[in-house]
């Protein structure tokens, strides 16, 4: 049998593990992405509305 | 141009994904700080009110459990906002918010079910039972993994988007299941004791500290949203651009 106090510390560990996993993820997808535009823009790839008048979508 | 016709141009514009990315870029520091905020209030809050006179300090889990809850029901309810936008007006980001909401509120669900689980043991004797409110959370955690599982089955986001849209409005149905499960049926779970018509019932002692911590959950909620919203776009704008890539090589190819 844990004490109470367990409980409360283990809820709150695992609900901080938690928060900080899904931040991590959204953070590190994030700068992953930005580093795929970034290096498809330098193989001199671009999005067709940077090169285009805007207006023309497809 | 008249007033109407400027306001939905404004409305419209948020419509377009690159506004949409210059507008989380300004807002997410701003969250992000006011969330942290918020959580350092909260938390000092949650570990310097007093125990309950019968449940001990078991009560501060509730300041993790309930706004959890909350935010389970919240962040399906925003996904089924967003399935509408994408049925009926196909606006162009309501896919995106839809699909960058599940994992969101599959970790809400899960710390629901899980600091539930640690506060029934000590409270009700047992971490499990199949009662009403806790199978229909249960089901509301499946149904988010099942979003995600087929979000990821269908490539096309063109394809796959009104599948999704579709499930989630069939899935919205648990939601009031959810929330009236208290009264509908005999459950070991208490019933709502701060959202009710008559007033909250439960101590000010515990309302702040719940209330601050409501707050610094949904703020949490918004500012990851936004973000891996902003995620989901480049995401799509890596793909799209991939894809010009392997066809400019293929017409090189072939005119060689």
């Amino acid at each position: 049998m844990m004490s109470h106090a367990a409980y409360v510390f283990t809820s709150y560990g695992i609900a901080t593990l938690t928060v900080l996993g899904l931040v991590a993820w959204v953070v590190l997808d994030g700068h992953a992405r930005r580093r795929e535009l970034a290096e498809l823009e330098a193989s001199g790839i671009r999005r067709r509305s940077a090169e285009q008048a805007p207006g023309e979508t497809r | 141009m008249s007033e109407n016709s400027l306001a939905i141009r404004k409305f419209s514009d948020l419509a377009n994904p690159t506004r949409f990315l210059a507008l989380a870029d300004r807002l997410l520091p701003w969250l992000t700080g006011l969330t942290v905020l918020f959580f350092v209030v909260g938390l000092w809050l949650s570990f310097t009110t007093e125990g309950d006179y019968q449940q001990g300090e078991t009560v501060r889990i509730m300041y993790v459990h309930v706004p959890a809850a909350w935010l389970s029901m919240m962040c399906y309810s925003v996904m089924a906002l967003a399935a509408l936008g994408t049925l009926v007006w196909r606006h162009p980001l309501a896919d995106v918010s839809s699909r960058a909401a599940a994992p969101i509120g599959a970790c809400f669900t899960f710390l629901a079910l899980v600091t539930g689980s640690l506060w029934g043991k000590p409270m009700w004797g047992t971490w499990w039972v199949w009662d009403a409110r806790l199978t229909s959370v249960f089901v509301l955690f499946l149904m988010y993994l099942g979003l995600m599982a087929l979000n990821r089955a269908i490539d096309d986001p063109a394809r796959s988007s009104k599948v999704s849209a579709i499930l989630v409005l069939v899935g919205f149905v648990n939601i009031p299941i959810i929330k009236f499960s208290v009264e509908w049926w005999n459950t070991l779970h208490q019933p709502a004791s701060v959202m009710r018509l008559d007033g909250p019932t439960i101590d000010p002692e515990f309302l702040w500290p719940l209330i601050v911590m409501a707050i610094a959950f949904t703020l949490l909620f918004f500012t990851l949203h936004i973000a891996a919203m902003r995620n989901e776009i480049l995401r799509r704008r890596v793909t799209a651009l991939r894809r010009l890539a392997a066809r400019a090589a293929g017409r090189g190819a072939r005119a060689q």
